[in-house]
Formats: structure tokens, sequence, C-alpha cells
């Protein structure tokens, strides 16, 4: 079971972070950096599996590929975000974190603009 | 099934405790300065390791995602 590494992973390096926190927590930053990174791509197989999978379905449905390739890209900035604006609070960074946090949404929005217009235009062409 | 490889993991944490344990022997001989250093060189070491790690974890996600 995957899930059983994974956990025993986040665990020992739980109690080597609070280990170090005590003597060196600029090191305990780097380990529950290196934890995160790990625990991620080892789950790189599977997300790739499930993206596979997604496209294949919207190929089948008839969508055009530029929307799913835009939720991905939202997907991708959101988990990259997330992961750096939580590492920060981890380092006692809250306002940096909030700050990266802040930059995620808005480049989501950025990325979401084009989809709002399609929307709209739609609704504007059902009104007559 | 895979292993998920843990290295760089105990790498880092075996660099911080002996870093942590030699800087206690560094300050009961009153050499803070060296202590300082040491702290920085060990900093400066996990932080290439670390480095790495990172550019595979964004490369692997710019990939995933599509993003450029």
């Amino acid at each position: 079971m995957e899930i059983v590494q994974v956990v025993a992973l986040g665990l020992i390096a739980a109690v080597f972070t609070l280990f170090l926190k005590e003597t060196k927590p600029e090191l305990a930053v780097f380990l529950s950096i290196t934890v995160g990174v790990i625990i991620f791509l080892s789950l790189l197989k599977h997300i790739a599996r499930v993206l596979h999978i997604l496209q294949e379905i919207t190929v089948r449905a008839n969508i055009n590929i530029l929307y799913l390739d835009i939720l991905l890209k939202i997907i991708g900035i959101a988990y990259i975000s997330e992961f750096g604006a939580q590492i920060c609070r981890d380092a006692g960074e809250g306002a940096t974190a909030s700050k990266i946090e802040f930059a995620g949404k808005i480049l989501i929005l950025v990325l979401a603009v084009p989809l709002v217009v399609v929307v709209l235009e739609t609704i504007m062409g059902l009104i007559p | 099934m895979e292993t998920i490889n843990v290295d760089l993991l105990f790498r880092i944490a075996g660099i911080g405790i002996f870093i942590s344990v030699l800087n206690i022997v560094l300050k009961q001989a009153d050499k803070e300065e060296q202590a300082q250093m040491l702290t920085l060189v060990g900093v400066v070491i996990v932080l290439l390791m670390v480095i790495q790690l990172i550019n595979e974890l964004f490369d692997s996600i710019r990939t995933i995602f599509n993003i450029y």
C-alpha cells in the first residue's frame, strides 16, 4: 500500500522536524519542503494517469481541449501556490504566505477570464 | 509497488543533527564565529540539495499541468 509509505514518511519527517526545530529552525524548514516534494513526486504517476483519462473523456465528449488545458493550468497554479504558501506559513512568514496566495488567485483569475467571456457570449446569444 | 525515495530526507535530517551537535561543541569551546560559519555552511549545503528537488517538482508540475 502506497498510502502506508506516505504516512510513515510523514511521521518520520514530523519527528525529525520537531527535533531540528529546537536547535536549527532553518533546517527544519528545508526538511518540511523535502517531505512535501517527495510526497508529490511519489504521486506523480497517478496524477498523470488521472489526467490522461480526463483528456480522453474530454476528446470523446467533443469538448474543446482548450478548456481542459485551462482547467489543468488552474489546478497547477492552485497546487503550487498552496505549497509555497504553506511552507512560508510553517516558517513563520504569514505575510509572505498571504502574498503568494494572492498572486495565485490573481493568476487563476487571469486564466479564467476567457472562459467567463465565453459563458457571457453564450448567454448573450441565447437572449433574443 | 514502488518504494519512495527517502534518501534526501534522512540526509537532511542527518546533516541537521550533526551540525547542531557540532554547534554545541564549538559553543562550549568559545568559538562562536566558527559555530556561526558552520551553521551557514550547513544551510548552504542543504539548500543546494533541496533546490534540485524543488526544480524537479516545478518541472514536473509544469509538464503535467501544461503551464509554461
